[in-house]
Parts: C-alpha cells; sequence; structure tokens
C-alpha cells in the first residue's frame, strides 16, 4: 500500500520551514546562549550572528541594517508601523487605508476609528482588486497621518503599485506603510528606489518558523516605539532578542534572494499550469484578481454553484491542502472581506478556493493536484440545486 | 478544522439520498446562493398510508449543511406525515451526533425545508407570514422564523440566534432588533446590552460636553429659574458653577448636581464627573 499522498498549497497561510533555516538556527539552542547586550563574549558571540542576520534581512528588501527592526511577527510589525506613527503624529486625525487589507492592518484602523476617535478611510477596489489611483490621490489631505497599502493580497495575490502610490503619498507629504508579508521574497523589493516609509515582513511566509518578523523603518520617520523597555533595537523595540529565531530570519531572506528569480519563476510555471489545467478541464470556472497583475505562487478560483468548506474538506481527504475565504470556513458568515470588496459574484463567492505553492512544490504534484480536483467538484456540482449539466 | 462527529463526516463524504424525484408530491427549497447555503427537498408520500416513501435533495452548502440534509432524510424516510411534521432541527443534529454550535444554522435549515415540502403537499403555499417582518437582510430572516428558532432552542444570547439562523452574522445591522425581541421572548433577565459608544478624543469630548450643556442642559435649568456655567473640562472632570432656584439650598444643590451629571453621562460618557467650581 502507497502512503496517502500530502500536497501542500496552502502556502499564503504558513511555509514548510527550510532545512537550511532549521541548521542556522541550532547552535542558539545550544552552546550559542548567550545575551547579545552582554559586554563579554558569550554576548559578544551572539551580537555578532545577530548584526549578520539584520544583513541579511536588510539586503532582501536593499535597505540599510539600520533600518530593520525585529518583531515577533507580521502583526506586530503592522500595529507597530500603524500605532507608532500616529503616536508621533498626533495632531493627525486621518488615516487611510483599503477594503481588503489583512485583518493584521484593517482591523488596527478600525479600532482606532471606534476607540480613538480617527477618521478613517477605506479605499474600495474593482472586480479585478485594483485600486483607484485618482481616489486614492484625494483622499490625502493635509489632515492625514498615515496610508497603508498592502504591497500583495494574501488571498488573491493581486499586487498594488506601491511604487506610484508611495510617489503620490510623497507628494501629499503623507507616511506610508506596506504590509510586504505576502510579496517580501516572491517579488523583488528595492527600497532604495521605492518611497516607502515603513514595511512589514513575517518569516514564517519566508519558510521560517512561527513567531518572527520585522519592521523597515526608512531613516528619518517619525515613530513611537511599541515596546518600552530597554535599549535593544535602538530603544525601537524593547525586550531580550529572540535570537534563534532572528538568525533563521537573516538565513531564509538570504536563501528567498538567492532565489528570487530563478525559484519564483519555477513556481509560476507551476503555478500556471495548475491554474490553466483547472479551468480548462472543469466548466463554470473563474479567476479571482487580477491576472495579469499577481504574485507568482497565489491562484485564487472561484467554482460555480458549490461552496468553499465543502470542496475543501474533500481536497483534504484527497491529501490536498488549501484554502478558502468562505464564510464556512472562517467562522463568520459572509464570504471574505476581499472577494465581497471585489464583487465577486454570489455564484462563485462561496466556491472560491485559494491555491498557493512554494520552491518545495513539485510538478508531480501539481499533476496529482490536477487529476484529483475535477471529480471532487462535479461531485459537489451534482448534488448543488444550481447545478445544471446541460448548460 | 471543525470538530465534526464521524456521523456528520460520512454523512458528507457519502451523502444518502441525493438527487431529485421525478413528480415529487412535495417540493421544499429555502435558502439561496447569496446565502451560502441552500436545500432543495423532493417527497414521495403515499396517499394511502399517509407515510413517506422516499425523500431525496440537492444541496448547495458545508459540510454540515450536506450532512443536515442527507441525515434529514433518513429521518423521513418511512415516517407517518404525523411523526415528520413533528421533527426538530434538534432531532436532525442529534441524528449526526451533534453539530458545531456555529453551525446549527444547517439542522434548521433542513427542518424548514421538511416543513416547506408539506406544506407543498398539502397545496397550502408555504406559511408566507407576510405580516412577519424581515429583521435581518443580509440573510433575509423574518421575525416569525427568530421567534420560532429563540423558543423552540431556548435561546438566549444574540450570538446563538447567530449559529442557528445566520441573522446577525453580516452586516450586524440587525442585532439590535434580534436583543428586542430575545428580550420579548426571554423576559427582563436578557436585558439588550447597551450600546458601546466609541472612545472620543479629549477634543471631542470637550466640544460635546459643551454642546451638551449648552443645548440641553441649560435650558432645562433656566426653565426653573437656575442656570449653569461650564468653567473648565479636565479629562472626564466637568467643573460648573450651578445657581439653583432656590441658591443656597443644600438640597436642591444636589438635584441639580444630579441632573447634570446624568445628562452628560448619558450624551457623552458614562466616566464623566461634576465638580463644582469654587471660585
Ligand atoms: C498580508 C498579511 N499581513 C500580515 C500577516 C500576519 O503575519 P503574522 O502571521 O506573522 O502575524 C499575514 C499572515 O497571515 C498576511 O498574509
Ligand atoms: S441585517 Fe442581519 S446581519 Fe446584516
Amino acid at each position: 500500500m502507497t502512503e496517502p499522498r500530502q500536497v501542500y498549497l496552502d502556502n499564503n497561510a504558513t511555509c514548510r520551514v527550510s532545512p537550511a533555516v532549521v541548521e542556522a538556527m541550532l547552535p542558539f539552542f545550544g552552546e550559542l546562549y548567550g545575551n547579545p547586550s552582554s559586554m563579554h563574549s558569550f554576548g559578544g558571540r551572539v551580537a555578532e550572528h545577530v548584526t549578520r542576520a539584520r544583513e541579511q534581512v536588510a539586503a532582501l528588501l536593499n535597505a540599510s541594517p539600520e533600518e530593520i527592526v525585529f518583531t515577533s511577527c507580521g502583526t506586530e510589525s503592522d500595529n507597530h508601523a500603524i500605532r507608532g506613527t500616529l503616536e508621533a503624529n498626533p495632531e493627525k486625525k486621518h488615516i487611510v487605508t483599503t477594503k481588503v487589507e489583512h485583518p493584521a492592518v484593517l482591523n488596527v484602523f478600525r479600532f482606532l476609528a471606534k476607540r480613538k476617535g480617527y477618521h478613517v478611510t477605506e479605499l474600495g477596489v474593482n472586480k479585478q482588486g485594483d485600486l483607484n489611483l485618482d481616489e486614492l490621490r484625494a483622499e490625502l489631505t493635509p489632515d492625514t497621518a498615515l496610508l497603508s497599502v498592502m504591497a500583495a493580497n494574501n488571498e488573491t495575490g493581486t499586487l498594488f503599485p506601491i511604487d506610484e502610490i508611495g510617489a503620490i503619498a510623497r507628494e501629499k507629504g503623507v507616511v506610508f506603510h506596506t504590509d510586504a508579508v505576502q510579496a517580501a521574497g516572491k517579488i523583488p523589493l528595492d527600497l532604495k528606489k521605492l518611497p516607502v516609509d515603513l514595511l512589514s515582513i513575517s518569516g514564517h511566509k519566508l519558510h521560517t518558523p512561527k513567531g518572527i518578523g520585522a519592521l523597515y523603518i526608512r531613516k528619518g520617520t517619525r515613530i513611537s516605539p511599541f515596546m518600552i523597555g530597554g535599549h535593544q533595537e535602538h530603544g525601537r523595540r524593547a525586550g531580550t532578542e529572540n535570537v534563534p529565531y532572528i538568525i533563521g530570519f537573516g538565513k531564509a531572506c538570504e536563501e528567498a534572494m538567492n532565489g528570487i528569480f530563478e525559484e519564483n519563476n519555477q513556481v509560476r510555471k507551476l503555478r500556471d499550469k495548475l491554474e490553466s489545467g483547472l479551468m480548462s478541464q472543469i466548466k463554470h470556472t473563474y479567476i479571482n484578481g487580477n491576472p495579469r497583475w499577481r504574485l507568482p505562487n497565489t491562484t485564487n478560483i472561484g467554482f460555480e454553484f458549490i461552496e468553499g468548506e465543502a470542496i475543501l474538506l474533500h481536497l483534504s481527504a484527497a491529501g490536498i491542502a488549501a484554502s478558502s475565504g468562505s464564510a464556512c470556513t472562517s467562522g463568520s458568515l459572509e464570504p471574505s472581506h476581499v472577494l465581497m470588496a471585489m464583487e465577486v459574484p454570489f455564484t462563485y463567492a462561496h466556491g472560491s478556493v485559494r491555491f498557493s505553492l512554494s520552491r518545495y512544490t513539485t510538478e508531480e504534484e501539481i499533476d496529482y493536484t490536477l487529476a484529483a480536483v475535477p471529480p471532487i467538484i462535479q461531485r459537489l456540482r451534482d448534488m448543488s440545486p444550481f447545478y445544471d449539466p446541460n448548460k | 478544522m471543525w470538530d465534526y462527529t464521524k456521523s456528520v463526516m460520512d454523512h458528507f463524504s457519502n451523502p444518502r439520498n441525493v438527487g431529485k424525484i421525478e413528480n415529487a408530491d412535495g417540493v421544499g427549497e429555502v435558502g439561496s446562493l447569496a446565502c451560502g447555503d441552500a436545500l432543495k427537498l423532493y417527497l414521495k408520500i403515499n396517499k394511502e398510508t399517509g407515510k413517506i416513501e422516499d425523500a431525496r435533495f440537492q444541496t448547495f452548502g458545508c459540510a454540515s449543511a450536506i450532512a443536515s440534509a442527507s441525515a434529514l432524510t433518513e429521518l423521513i424516510k418511512g415516517m407517518p406525515l404525523e411523526e415528520a411534521e413533528k421533527i426538530t432541527n434538534d432531532d436532525i443534529a442529534r441524528f449526526l451526533g451533534g453539530l458545531p454550535e456555529q453551525k446549527m444554522h444547517c439542522s434548521v435549515m433542513g427542518r424548514e425545508a421538511l416543513e416547506a415540502a408539506l406544506a407543498n403537499y398539502r397545496g397550502v403555499k408555504v406559511e408566507e407570514h407576510a405580516d412577519a417582518q424581515v429583521i435581518c437582510k443580509c440573510f433575509w430572516v423574518d421575525e416569525h422564523k427568530l421567534r420560532e428558532v429563540i423558543t423552540e432552542n431556548k435561546l438566549k444570547t444574540v450570538e446563538e440566534v447567530t449559529h442557528y439562523t445566520k441573522a446577525g452574522g453580516g452586516c450586524g445591522g440587525c442585532v439590535p432588533d434580534i436583543k428586542r425581541i430575545l428580550a420579548d421572548i426571554n423576559g427582563p433577565e436578557a436585558k439588550p446590552e447597551p450600546e458601546e459608544k466609541p472612545r472620543m478624543t479629549n477634543l471631542q469630548r470637550i466640544k460635546l460636553i459643551t454642546e451638551t450643556i449648552a443645548v440641553k442642559i441649560a435650558p432645562m435649568l433656566r426653565q426653573d429659574g437656575g442656570d449653569i456655567e461650564l468653567v473648565d473640562i479636565d479629562g472626564y472632570d466637568v467643573y460648573v458653577k450651578l445657581r439653583g432656584a432656590c441658591a443656597g439650598c443644600p438640597g436642591a444643590k444636589a438635584t441639580l448636581q444630579n441632573i447634570v451629571r446624568e445628562t452628560l453621562r448619558r450624551e457623552v460618557d458614562s466616566e464623566i464627573n461634576i465638580i463644582e467650581a469654587t471660585k
């Protein structure tokens, strides 16, 4: 009997940990236990490695090491960027974001509106998930403290033009934060060129274990510390460093940088194969998001007349891990806020599934998936009162 | 992942009685694509014995919607009509060894489809409750259905109502109405919680306090020959000079202070303090 196959296509949720990352981390669970702040060789040796990791993270973003602050996760980076900026600019009371942000941004904005009296603008998107930049420009006023727009959407993979958006923010004198948790490592990000003031990244989307992130803070950006205490991270984020994870994060960024063209091309090829294979085999399917301006690893496909959770559970029984913004899997009852903002029709909003690949995805796995999915979709459709096989 | 029972997973993976019945004696259809789940139930009824001979279904929905529909058809096949009429959503859930609380609406949908199919068989139009007001516009749930489900399942909180009917799980606009209906059915112990007011900035609070005193409180006091002067605001402490009709009478003063405090607490923030300015 052969082992049941496991195909992991949910890399936008989290990724397999890279063996090289684990190897880099191991000594810091063992003999390299010093506190990097200490004035002796135990600390000094560890501090050197932390410095090196900071350089590796900075290199992925083409930033300076002093501009990198390590955090506990992408969510902390987002919170730090947003709340730290507002605390440092208390006179301004207007903040702008988009309707399709990750909850780590969107819920912070909504909290600020509800509890702190901020005037919040949430920009909408069109049916492909794109922003209207004229509308965005018109929203930025002298009272606007912060603009936060994600670099890549976690559900659809749609990319926002953060270069153009940053330029508008500059012109209007508004601080610009971007959540690049999904973009980092999948598309090149050059902060020497990009007009971005603050940028969030997270380790576990780059093959580290969960629980490490970083915030890029452009030199000269006014921002209050998120954690107050010791002088770690130049006083911008107090607390003794999570050394093993920082080291792992550095290694992961180095690996991501080395693979940014070749690996992502490989991933893109497999994603395209999966997508076109599913679209051609299965009728009544639609791609959610902008198919031309998208992360290389993500496809979000809407299957008409059936519901996402049922699809996912059948996929899971076949060993395939994917995800859906479908209401029934997320605990809320409406389909994903991203698909709703895009006004995806109800016929497939509930039946939308996200497949997200990584460098570890193989062609064989994609072939297996291409064979497994169509019968599952057909089975559920045969049960659906809305499906007419003659159409 | 949901914690589904073995039986739910079994009925989801191998649903019984899927399909249509041509020339069915009763058909019931509930839900919609927009709502995220729907169920169409077909019944074959033996008019002589008064029993349900066959039941089949088509469904659009999550695993527990599929399992609930499958369980329902298994439950009612061979059942006399009078008995089938008494099936509750809880019977469906119990047949499956239970459903996660958040998924109870799937069992409610099963019962509704059965009700609709039986009404269709009798030739009565599905009881429309034309007079019942639609309470939840996101999931199109009317007051009649809410009352029925709340009473039958002894629901106490809005959260439970959402789990059983979906009402309140979308925009949340209908939550105050659900609270009203709950309070009506369960009596005063299920008092609606006070609406949370948004936290204000200092500036907004100062503005609102000033306005409330000028527009609401001062005219009220002046009617009775009293007056109020706002001296200062420090956070939640409001310094005022009060003049009652009978200045110097401590009892009247206390009443005045009370009126001012309660009005400001209601209009602005429950933490407001009133302090008499001495100078
Ligand atoms: C776009 C985006 N932002 C933020 C986060 C949160 O990152 P973390 O899980 O590290 O807190 C995620 C991860 O799900 C994400 O996809
Ligand atoms: S009206 Fe009920 S949730 Fe929107």
